[in-house]
């Protein structure tokens, strides 16, 4: 069991109280919104602080390992397209097929011809043709999905099983593009690898914007099935009609007027049908994180955590104790990836809908990046703390900067063009905020809020 | 032979030209963020940022000289507003230096916190640019447009291919051209650009010898804020501006100096254009070349189209990998001015 420290229960009591007090002034169900997207926040940290945090391997492909997940959420959970299948399917099994047939070739040739030259010749030769032959059925079978019914289908659909599947088949998907991503990049310098990671999640993303037959593009997968119970069927249920009436007992048995009451426990049952939606989202989510963030702290606590510290600490003298860096390097930035998939998926899950389009590096990449470094790297508590409290001044700070522009320009007329301008920019001084808060840390708690513990052992 | 120059002339007017001007914004990206790699020893992810604030500046002074009705004629008022332009960028990267970079320059921080360091001025810089000028997409050329139309060109030649050609592509690569000549004269032959080189080839020596670290760093900002102003201004000058473009804008700009050996100055121009050409190469329906080029008995029925141009910005990322996989120093050895 692990210990917390003083100020470690400090800040967990912070985020408690911080949701409360929304809850109170803005609403439970404001509140609870953004808890949701504070848990998962959480959770991508973690799995980047995984990788930076215990390695020191900078993972700047956040978004595209985000996408990924939310790719499998489609794929696992909408239902399957037969049409589609019918006049494609055979195209794609075919490209797919002489695409593997490809890559054994070129290992092949990579593998048995020695000389230089040669390998480079033989090896363009049969990737330009092998390419030329598979993107002749690729782009037959993927034109003719795109054509079956193009306003709601125009893509092969998924598994059609519960979307709660999808959050292992995230993290899996997630891991496989961080295997290539690693083994091809992994041995570069720091700042070069965050421009690699950040380059290749942007060609993940364009790939999945604009590959139709497989995520829709940027006509966007709606309606996903969620793993929790409909408003509309809540409303209906007799067991939550009762649950409320039950809740609400001593304030509806002051009511005498029958249709009064009625009235009012509709509207309760309304009210409390999104709040327990909300909630069990947050349930759900909660259990997911609670579980990451306990094999996060075992697996760091663990002899192999120490080997992690040991290879980030100093990379020459691990090696030199016979520590393999590279395949640890190469784990750990697939384990962390996995994990950012899971919080794809589940991103995804919450929101219903699949918007390749909205992955931008802005929001997904930098801001869980800042998430990160002001939480504190190395310590999974700070991570999720990073997580909540970031995300949370994220969506305050537009209330917040509208309370302080009215207070500032007070003294002005409400037409003054100044005033109405700075309102009609409250939304972009949350990037103000988040930089300063990025760069106030950096300077003066560089460790983050809570920082990693120095253990003794 | 007539089909032969109208081949020629599908190729200038979609590949070469623009291929041209947007290497050359490129180019001048690239460059600033070689010349801070080398001497201060970052990777400087708020560059797109300085270079939209400058392209900002130069557009707000451009309104108020068109408000004056003050103007070049021909030539687009942008370029009387440019040298305010640079000026605000230049102490706009003083001011970031003054109050950010500097601490970490003086505890010899490792290079990936200033890394994070720089993303943290890229958020400011990008919130006080959609502060002041909001997000819409601004066109601010203004003067005569096009210095050649497709139509004049054929009636001039009799050719059935036309050529345009924008005066904005022309602008963009006669200031490229001077701005390199100048750069490279710097560094060359003059004393401070010398001791910027050897600054940014052994810091220690440079040191040893009576280098003030202080005025090349100084130097350093003054010449990123010129080269960042210039090049945002002429890629909002060339296609419009929108101030989300920039951020962007960066991952092609650090593919180009990488590319071409980050550190290495005359291979960030390099790399640039093999950017520019790859994503426009690359992407390029080649459908109409063709139909020019061979008998018609073999012409193509497709486009001819490499990749769709959705892949456009993915181009440069595969380029970036290729090269750092086969050559991960560049095409050109970088690591020094």
């Amino acid at each position: 069991m692990m210990k917390f420290e003083r100020y470690e229960w400090v800040a967990i009591t912070i985020m408690i109280s911080l949701f409360i007090f929304v809850g109170f002034i803005q609403g439970w169900s404001v509140s609870l919104v953004i808890l949701n997207m504070c848990i998962i926040s959480a959770i991508m940290t973690m799995g980047v602080n995984i990788s930076w945090g215990y390695a020191g391997v900078i993972n700047f492909g956040v978004m595209g390992f985000l996408a990924m997940g939310g790719l499998a959420a489609v794929l696992v959970s909408y239902p399957p397209i037969a049409e589609s299948w019918q006049v494609g399917g055979r195209g794609l099994s075919i490209s797919f097929a002489l695409l593997v047939v490809l890559v054994i070739a070129v290992m092949y040739i990579n593998k048995t011809v020695i000389q230089k030259r040669n390998r480079y010749i033989f090896n363009f030769l049969i990737i330009f043709f092998g390419i030329l032959i598979i993107r002749h059925f690729y782009l037959n079978a993927t034109h003719n999905i795109e054509d079956v019914n193009p306003a709601i289908a125009g893509f092969l659909g998924g598994l059609g099983l519960p979307i709660i599947f999808s959050w292992i088949v995230g993290g899996l998907f997630a891991a496989g593009v961080a295997f290539v991503i690693g083994k091809v990049a992994l041995g570069l310098r720091s700042d070069y690898l965050a421009i690699v990671t950040l380059g290749i999640s942007e060609i993940v993303v364009s790939v999945l914007k604009h590959e139709e037959w497989l995520s829709r593009g940027v006509k966007n997968v709606i309606g996903l099935k969620r793993p929790v119970p409909y408003e509309i069927d809540l409303q209906n249920a007799d067991w939550f009609i009762n649950l409320v009436t039950y809740i609400n007992s001593s304030k509806l048995n002051n009511i005498i007027d029958v249709s009064d009451r009625q009235q009012v426990l509709n509207n309760l049952i309304i009210d409390g049908s999104g709040i327990f939606v909300k909630l069990s989202y947050a349930i759900l989510f909660l259990i997911v994180m609670l579980i990451i963030f306990y094999f996060a702290n075992k697996a760091q606590l663990s002899p192999w955590g120490r080997m992690m510290r040991a290879i980030r600490d100093n990379e020459t003298a691990a090696n030199a104790m016979g520590k393999d860096v590279v395949k640890q390097h190469l784990i750990i930035f697939v384990i962390g990836a996995a994990i950012v998939g899971v919080a794809g998926a589940m991103l995804v899950t919450l929101d219903g809908l699949f918007t390749p389009s909205g992955y931008r590096p802005l929001r997904f990449t930098f801001i869980i990046w800042i998430m990160v470094i002001v939480g504190g790297s190395g310590n999974n508590l700070g991570a999720i703390f990073g997580g909540f409290v970031i995300w949370f001044s994220w969506i305050e700070a537009a209330p917040l900067t509208t309370f302080i522009i009215n207070q500032l320009t007070i003294g002005l007329e409400p037409t003054n063009a100044l005033k109405l301008h700075l309102l009609d920019s409250v939304p972009y001084f949350r990037y103000l905020f988040m930089g300063l808060i990025l760069l106030l840390i950096l300077r003066y708690r560089p460790k983050g809020i809570i920082p990693e513990k120095v253990r003794h052992s | 032979m007539i089909d032969f120059l109208n081949s020629i002339i599908v190729l200038l007017n979609f590949i070469i030209i623009p291929g041209i001007s947007y290497g050359s914004q490129l180019a001048l990206g690239a460059l600033g963020v070689t010349f801070v790699y080398a001497i201060l020893r970052f990777a400087n992810f708020a560059h797109g940022e300085i270079m939209s604030f400058g392209a900002m500046i130069t557009i707000l002074f451009t309104w108020f000289f068109q408000s004056q009705n003050i103007g070049l004629g021909i030539l687009p008022t942008a370029l009387l507003a440019l040298p305010i332009g640079i000026i605000a960028t230049i102490i706009l990267c003083f001011i970031s230096d003054k109050f950010v970079f500097q601490y970490y320059r003086y505890q010899k921080s490792v290079p990936v916190v200033l890394a994070m360091v720089s993303i943290g001025v890229m958020f400011v810089i990008n919130a006080i640019i959609r502060i002041i000028i909001g997000t819409e997409t601004i066109k601010f050329s203004d003067g005569q447009k096009f210095i050649m139309k497709a139509k004049q060109f054929k009636v001039m030649t009799g050719l059935n291919e036309g050529l345009a050609l924008k005066s904005s592509q022309v602008i963009t690569i006669l200031i490229t051209i001077l701005l390199l000549t100048f750069t490279f004269w710097f560094l060359q032959k003059t004393k401070t650009g010398k001791s910027m080189r050897a600054f940014s080839d052994n810091e220690d020596l440079a040191l040893l010898s009576g280098i003030n670290p202080d005025r090349v760093v100084f130097t350093t900002w003054i010449i990123v804020g010129i080269l960042a102003c210039v090049a945002g201004t002429l890629y909002g000058l060339d296609k419009s501006y929108k101030p989300i473009i920039y951020l962007n804008l960066v991952l092609p700009i650090f593919a180009s100096a990488i590319v071409g050996g980050i550190g290495s100055p005359f291979g960030a121009v390099v790399g640039g254009y093999v950017i520019a050409f790859s994503e426009i190469m690359v992407t390029y329906a080649y459908k109409k070349f063709f139909v020019y080029i061979l008998p018609s008995s073999i012409e193509p029925t497709g486009l001819v189209q490499l990749l769709s141009t959705d892949y456009k910005f993915a181009v440069s990322f595969s380029i970036l990998v290729i090269v750092l996989l086969i050559r991960p120093s560049g095409i050109f050895k970088g690591k020094v001015l």
